[in-house]
């Protein structure tokens, strides 16, 4: 049993993974990696096409097979005791495939029987899974007539209908509207508080990795930091400016020129500058004056709460200088 | 002429659908616009009228000056378009499916080609096959085509789906560059993401153009209230207390605590008072900045 509302009491891990690696060839797709989830968790994978997400995802399931490094669900290993493992995890692929000339309950009771769900059990267990996915009313819909945010609650009803304790998706909102978006993430964090799920979910999006309770960033086959994401904002606390004013490429020019400037990114109708903290009134001083000398006009220029966006390429500039440093 | 796109009560139905529905915006030069909208809310139906590749119902509009009704191919002549889906050859080098695409635009000189590959920052991987190239770096070729034979306009559907931030902001500083030296952009989207990005954002729904407005104005005008995020456990529990209060104007789950849209003149202090009183004695409440997203589930009256 997992205790979750006492922080007493370590929770449990569901999801260990020990230096898992995989190669591809002369690539190394996966590379050392280590992760752990806990039961009640929703843990993000975040990172680019080609970073190495689904490659760790399909190493976690069992799917692949590992050069190193050892993986446990549930404490059991995956590839010692796969059965047993692959019995915890419930696993929404990027391109899942449901028989789109079957009904939506059809649809259901083939992944139910196919997961080994007794006789007995899967009518009411399916019936709770759509209904927990909205998808109650609609069982008698051919599965190729759903809209795209209701084949992916179909998906996920496929990947759930076992009761597993772990879940895996891949991107699983790709594609799908805001709104779908934000429904689909209602019932993921639901799972999580409710059922205490392990959740583990890739994705490529910085407003899709702020849901997480803890993001791995990933690059190259590796994991180059991981926090919760208010620690990760914290990181760069007091160190983002926004300025508006016009015009915006000459204020950004100004910007870089200034000494205590690490970056400044446009977006639209503002700049975000990144600057060596404790250096605020100075910058700000110093930009204001020269604005007015070079012809422009700063209208607004205050602290903004870093975005995990910032704090991902501000870890990746500081180890790409780190690196040219120690050559 | 600064105003590059007029359009005014368009409409397009499709036998009982009506995929565009009366509407109407302007956008001036060296605009960036973000078009939001799920599936089928009208974004490329839009758009592809505005392209002339097809004609309205009803309504009319104005690309660079060009009536989409009698002058489509002007306007196609002037105008960048560079789809999500993008189709590169595989195995063709950088170059060569630059000069393919070029020779589709009529445009011919060496020069030109390798001035665009240049300033989207590919001259080093000319000779590079496409099949060996990075999502971000293909998106840059993609981008490429979209602007070899110097368009105007540019349409962008969702031109950085897929890469990290680094590659993403690498390719809206391109953006940033082109739309400095007078081009017009038009992105449309699902991810606030890339929405951020733009000057002015526009939200579609069932055909209809909701709002189109500075991100910040849209904060202010949408929200009608101030955003918060809200900690309390269970957080199932507090959810559904706070979803039977009269107070706030939405309440949704996000991660590990609740965002909560509260009108201007309520006090977080009432809230957190109301669940304390119903046993929820950790709670607390912290306002923070409101997202495009608040703004987006506002509209779509979530």
């Amino acid at each position: 049993m997992c205790i979750l509302e006492s922080n007493l009491r370590p929770s449990t891990v569901l999801i260990q993974a020990i230096e898992i690696t995989k190669r591809f060839g002369e690539l190394c797709a996966v590379d050392q990696v280590s992760l752990t989830v806990n039961c009640g968790e929703i843990v993000g994978l975040v990172g680019a096409d080609g970073a190495g997400k689904t490659t760790t995802l399909r190493l976690i399931c069992g799917a692949l097979k590992l050069d190193a490094g050892q993986i446990r669900i549930g404490g059991y290993d995956i590839q010692q005791q796969t059965e047993e493992a692959r019995a915890q995890i419930g696993y929404l692929p990027q391109r899942f495939s449901l028989y789109e000339e079957l009904t939506v309950m059809e649809n259901i009771r083939f992944f139910a029987e196919a997961r080994g769900v007794q006789r007995e059990e899967w009518l009411p267990r399916c019936l709770d899974i759509l209904k927990f996915v909205g998808l109650a009313a609609f069982t008698e819909r051919l599965a190729g007539k759903l809209s795209g945010g209701m084949k992916q609650k179909l998906g996920l009803a496929a990947a759930l209908v076992h009761s597993p304790k772990v879940l895996l998706l891949d991107e699983p909102t790709t594609g799908v509207d805001p709104v779908t978006r934000q429904d689909f993430w209602q019932l993921i964090i639901r799972l999580a508080a409710q059922e205490q799920t392990a959740i583990l979910v890739s994705t490529p999006y910085m407003d899709e990795a702020s849901r997480c309770h803890r993001i791995h960033f990933m690059r190259e086959g590796k994991i180059f930091i991981e926090g919760t994401p208010a620690n990760l904002k914290a990181s760069l606390s007091g160190s983002i400016l926004e300025v508006r004013g016009e015009p915006l490429p000459l204020l950004r020019q100004l910007a870089l020129e200034e000494p205590g400037v690490l970056n400044a990114q446009r977006f639209g109708d503002r700049l975000h500058l990144r600057v060596i903290a404790g250096k605020s009134t100075e910058i700000s001083a110093a930009l204001q004056k020269r604005a007015k000398q070079a012809g422009g006009k700063i209208t607004a220029l205050h602290w903004v709460e870093a975005q995990l966006e910032d704090v991902f390429i501000a870890l990746l500039e500081d180890e790409r200088r780190g690196r040219s440093h120690s050559r | 002429m600064d105003e590059v796109i007029r359009v005014e009560g368009l409409t397009k139905r499709f036998g009982d659908f009506t995929a565009v529905d009366q509407v109407s915006f302007t956008v001036q030069r060296g605009e960036v616009i973000g078009y939001l909208g799920p599936n089928g809310s009208g974004k490329t139906t839009t758009i592809r009228m505005l392209l002339g590749l097809l004609l309205p119902s009803e309504g009319k509009a104005w690309v660079l000056g060009y009536d989409i009704w009698r002058q489509s191919e002007a306007i196609r002549r002037q105008c960048g378009y560079m789809s999500q889906k993008f189709s590169l050859y595989h195995d063709l080098t950088v170059e060569e499916n630059l000069r393919f695409y070029g020779g589709v635009y009529g445009v011919g000189e060496e020069i030109q080609i390798q001035a665009t590959l240049e300033r989207v920052g590919l001259a080093a991987q000319r000779q590079t096959m496409v099949s060996a190239l990075a999502t971000g770096w293909k998106q840059r070729l993609a981008l490429a085509i979209a602007i070899v034979h110097r368009p105007q306009l540019l349409f962008l559907d969702e031109p950085t789906s897929g890469v990290d931030p680094t590659a993403r902001r690498a390719f809206w500083d391109l953006i940033y560059e082109l739309v400095h030296e007078g081009v017009t952009a038009l992105v449309t989207t699902h991810y606030m993401d890339e929405a951020e990005y733009c000057g002015k954002v526009g939200v579609m729904r069932d055909g209809k153009l909701l709002a189109l407005d500075t991100p910040e104005q849209l904060k202010k005008q949408v929200l009608r209230g101030l955003a918060y995020d809200l900690f309390a456990t269970p957080l199932i529990e507090a959810l559904s207390f706070l979803e039977a209060s009269p107070l706030p104007l939405r309440v949704g789950l996000s991660g590990d605590h609740l965002r909560v849209i509260l009108p201007k003149e309520v006090e977080p202090s009432c809230l957190l008072a109301e669940l304390q009183q119903a046993g929820y004695g950790e709670a607390r409440i912290e306002p923070v900045e409101a997202s495009l997203e608040d703004v987006f589930l506002a509209l779509s009256g979530k």
